[in-house]
Parts: C-alpha cells; sequence; structure tokens
C-alpha cells in the first residue's frame, strides 16, 4: 500500500499540501483505488503531525450488488457468486449457502459429504491464515514471510486443484452434498501436507513471531476490549483476540464440528499481537481437525439426491458458519419461488472494518498498518 | 429463557406487538416508533442483547421491512426484531449508539434501500457514490446498462 498527499475535500479549505487551514492538521489518503486490482480499501486519514485524529473507510469500489445478483438466479447458482465474496474462504462461503439452503429444503447430508466439507472447510482456513500471514508481515516491511507462506499455501492450491477443479474460487460445495467425489490421491496429499506444515509453523514462528522487533510493533498496538469487541460486531480472530468467544463452530456446531475435538483459541490482550497469536495458534487446531477426519472419511454417496429445480417453502433462513475472518451469516429470505425473494449476507469483514477507526484514533500512522493487517480485511467480502 | 419467556417479556412491555414462533427464533413485529425505547430495553435491561449480528432491510414492494437480529453473548439467545416503514418516506430511529456496528449498517441500508435513520451521527452513502440516485435494492430499481434480467 502505498500513501499519497492529495487534497480530498473541495468543500474544506487546504493547502497545497493537504494540510487543514489553522489547525496543523493533514489530509491524507492511504491506500490504492483502481479498480483493476482486487481489491483495495481506500482510507481517508486526518493527522496532526503523526497522530491520528479521524479516520474513514471509503468503500465500494468493488461493490458488485452480490445480493441484487442473487435475487435472478436459482438456489443452485447463486452459490457461485458467493465464492468470489471473500476468495480466500470460498469454500466456506459455498458451504454457509449450501447449508441455508439446505435448511430450507430440510435436507440430510450424507456423512462422507459432510466429513469431506469439514476438510475442505479446514484447508481453506489454513491457506487463508497463511496468506494472511505473508500479507501481514508484508505490511510490516518484511517481504521474505510472504514466499514462505506462499510455498505452503500452494501445495494447498494443489489440492484444491486436483480435487475440486480451481484453486481459488472453487464451487466446490453444492446443496445436498459436494459436487464430486475427492481424488483419490486426496487423501494421500492431505496427510503428506500436514506432515510437512506441522514443522513449517515452527519456522513461522522463529522467523517472525519471536523477532523483537516485530513483537514491539504488534504489542499494545490497536487495542479492542471485548464489550466493544461485541457492540462492533467483531467476530473471528478479532473478537477472540479480546477474549470473546465466538467460534461458531463451538457455539452452534454444524456438520460433524461436535464430533472432532479442537480448541477454541482466546488471548486476552485484545491488541495486534493477540490477534496475531489467535490465528498462529488457530492453524494448528485445523491441523487437529483434520488430522482426526483425514483417515475416517466415511464411504457412500457424495451428494444427496435433490430435485433438478429447488424450491425453498416460504419462509426465513438464517444461517452461520466460521470463516477464516469469522461469522459469515446467509439470511435467505424465501417467497416460495425458485429464486430467492431477498438474501444478506453478514460478512464477518464489513464488521471488523468498522471498529477500526476506534482502535488506531490516537495511535501513531505506523501503528495503522499493524493494526489494520490484524484485521486480515479482504475488500471484496466487504463490498460484497 | 425461551420463546414463551421472551413473548411474555415482551407482552408486558409492549402490548400491541405481534409475534411469529414458527421460525428457529422468536420474530417480534413492532411499530418504527416503538423501536427505541425497546431497542434500549432490549440492551440495558437484563436481557443484555449486547450483540446486534445482522441488520437488513427488505422491500415487499408495498412496505420496506427492518430486521434486527439480535443475540446476546451471556444468555446465547436470539430474537428478530422487525418495523415495516413506509416506502416512501421511511424513517426510523438509529440505533448507532447502543450497538456500534450499527453505524455502518445503518449507513449501508440507507444506501441501498433509502431508509433514513434519525439522529444517526454520519448518515451518508457507503458503498455508492455520493450523487448516485435511487436505491439498487429496492425492487422497482432500473438499471438498463448493468443488470441483467433472467
Amino acid at each position: 500500500m502505498y500513501t499519497e498527499t492529495q487534497i480530498v475535500h473541495n468543500n474544506t479549505k487546504t493547502t497545497v499540501d493537504g494540510a487543514l487551514d489553522g489547525t496543523g492538521e493533514m489530509v491524507i489518503n492511504v491506500g490504492p483505488q483502481h479498480p483493476a486490482t482486487h481489491g483495495v480499501l481506500h482510507l481517508v486519514i486526518t493527522l496532526n503531525g503523526e497522530t491520528i485524529k479521524k479516520l474513514e473507510p471509503h468503500l465500494g469500489y468493488i461493490h458488485r450488488s452480490i445480493e441484487k445478483m442473487c435475487e435472478s438466479l436459482s438456489y443452485r447458482q447463486f452459490i457461485y457468486v458467493t465464492s468470489r465474496m471473500d476468495y480466500l474462504s470460498s469454500h466456506i462461503n459455498n458451504h454457509a449457502c449450501a447449508l441455508t439452503v439446505e435448511k430450507g429444503l430440510q435436507l440430510e447430508i450424507p456423512p462422507r459429504a459432510q466429513v469431506i466439507r469439514v476438510l475442505m472447510d479446514e484447508l481453506t482456513r489454513i491457506a487463508s491464515h497463511e496468506l494472511w500471514w505473508g500479507a501481514m508481515a508484508m505490511d510490516l516491511g518484511a517481504f521474505t514471510p510472504f514466499f514462505y507462506a506462499f510455498r505452503e499455501r500452494e501445495t494447498i492450491t494443489d489440492i484444491m486443484e486436483e480435487t475440486c477443479g480451481a484453486r481459488l474460487t472453487m464451487n466446490y460445495m453444492v446443496p445436498g452434498g459436494v459436487m464430486y467425489d475427492i481424488h483419490p490421491n486426496f487423501q494421500r496429499r492431505v496427510k503428506d501436507f500436514i506432515t510437512l506444515f506441522k514443522s513449517k509453523i515452527d519456522e513461522y514462528n522463529d522467523l517472525v513471531t519471536g523477532n523483537i522487533i516485530f513483537q514491539n510493533r504488534m504489542k499494545g498496538v490497536g487495542k479492542l476490549s471485548a464489550e466493544d469487541a461485541i457492540s462492533f460486531g467483531c467476530t473471528g480472530p478479532v473478537a477472540r483476540g479480546s477474549g470473546v468467544k465466538s467460534d461458531i463452530r463451538k457455539l452452534f456446531p454444524y456438520e460433524v464440528y461436535d464430533k472432532v475435538e479442537f480448541d477454541e483459541i482466546l488471548e486476552t490482550e485484545g491488541d495486534s499481537f493477540a490477534r496475531y497469536m489467535v490465528r498462529i495458534r488457530e492453524m494448528h487446531q485445523s491441523v487437529r481437525i483434520i488430522e482426526q477426519l483425514i483417515d475416517n472419511i466415511p464411504e457412500g454417496d457424495f451428494q444427496a439426491k435433490t430435485k433438478a429445480v429447488l424450491k425453498l417453502p416460504k419462509g426465513e433462513f438464517y444461517t452461520r458458519v466460521e470463516t477464516a475472518r469469522g461469522e459469515l451469516g446467509v439470511y435467505i429470505v424465501s417467497e416460495g419461488g425458485t429464486t430467492p425473494y431477498r438474501i444478506k449476507f453478514r460478512s464477518p469483514g464489513f464488521s471488523n472494518l468498522s471498529a477500526l477507526e476506534h482502535m488506531v484514533v490516537g495511535s501513531k500512522l505506523g501503528d495503522l498498518m499493524a493494526t489494520m493487517g490484524t484485521l486480515d480485511l479482504v475488500i471484496p467480502d466487504i463490498d460484497r | 429463557m425461551t420463546k414463551e419467556y421472551f413473548r411474555e417479556y415482551f407482552t408486558a412491555l409492549l402490548p400491541t406487538a405481534s409475534f411469529d414462533e414458527s421460525g428457529e427464533w422468536l420474530n417480534v413485529q413492532i411499530q418504527p416508533e416503538q423501536w427505541r425505547s425497546f431497542a434500549l430495553e432490549l440492551r440495558q435491561s437484563e436481557l443484555n442483547f449486547n450483540y446486534l449480528f445482522c441488520l437488513t432491510c427488505i422491500d415487499w414492494k408495498t412496505h420496506l421491512t427492518m430486521v434486527y437480529h439480535l443475540s446476546s453473548t451471556v444468555h446465547r439467545q436470539t430474537v428478530v426484531i422487525k418495523a415495516n416503514l413506509n416506502r416512501d418516506s421511511p424513517e426510523i430511529e438509529t440505533v448507532s449508539d447502543l450497538w456500534r456496528t450499527a453505524e455502518f449498517h445503518e449507513r449501508e441500508v440507507y444506501d441501498l434501500f433509502g431508509v433514513k435513520f434519525l439522529n444517526h451521527p454520519d448518515l451518508r452513502r457507503l458503498i455508492l457514490e455520493d450523487d448516485f440516485s435511487g436505491y439498487p435494492l429496492r425492487k422497482d430499481f432500473e438499471d438498463p446498462i448493468n443488470m441483467i434480467k433472467l
């Protein structure tokens, strides 16, 4: 992200370098805003010296109005669009939509499909956290970790490609189960990956977590109390970094999450380092879940039998799942037809972003990056 | 705390409210002018609904319906509050001071549905540009260039 000084408000008197007259304050824009870049966030920041006085996110550069598009798509079709929301958790987005449709149809999912879904979700979570870890370090000026993270992430995308046919927008989960059965190599390759990955997490810790410069930049920065986290609707690692129990997998278990053993990671400091540690420790838990399930995929169908045209009964259906970023809610209002009457995606990034101003006002501009990085924002998820 | 408990509690508070228990959670239909005092009660009484996890609007062509999904991190209970608004000049009190997340969500609803939130600290369009005309998520929104109808 680059920082550029320019005049933003026409109605405010500004000098050429962006300083507001008489206040000693300056307005700067942080972040690119070109639509060709895949997900960009534009922050307008009022600075006094180096201290942030006000921060205002400008959204909408990648707004596609997915909610409106879904109103004209059938219950099978709309799932594909949702891969493009939080593209790092596309499996989990698809999962949430499939679950909502299944809830409406009161469909039973074969056990095999349930286990495959959870495996895919957890692989996605690891891949997403890895990308976050690399990007986080890059935000702080360390370029090398990005390559370390992508080295392992690449293995996951290869596994996904083999089974789902896509590396990023998988569209693998469909109402009733999953689209195809897993590839014959799937179990072996996942096990190989897990063995490799467990040694690599220690490498990450050596490289970044234990670094004293890194810790000094992260500790005590971007504080968020538990009450504020709840009030701002923060979920996922952001809320858990402040000690709020918010893991949907534990609170409202879906699929086989109530049958596997894993811990909900909580840190209580509420600063950037706490949020960082939550994600690092969550990767271990995802590994734990995968290890329990990978040799225990039940035999049977991978998809329940469904009608060619799905019709949800009249009513309202709400499902929530835990994506890598937090609680994703899918709210479908059905009028009994083949398309949703209204659909709302309660995306985790949107609420997490709303807490950003509260977290950084009063701190230095340099701390903004250390805070924003730990929110793990995916902009298409915010804009939708 | 069960659906029946909430139902009795809310009936004592708002005798005119109607209830729908067919779904997963208790739905409470209230008048928009009752919303502010009701929200204060939900937030500050021992019910302690401190987590507003979904705030949205539905366009029913004849009227708009505001939908608030509220939950409590203490009791782990959920209720859904609904208020019907006039479609021509939709107005409802803000709750952004009770649940900070509402500030962004209300701006989004204002942007895409045109609902005016009274006493909101900063009610501007959030996603679309300031000079955009129309409210895209309303059912009668027309955009001949960008919208594909099936």
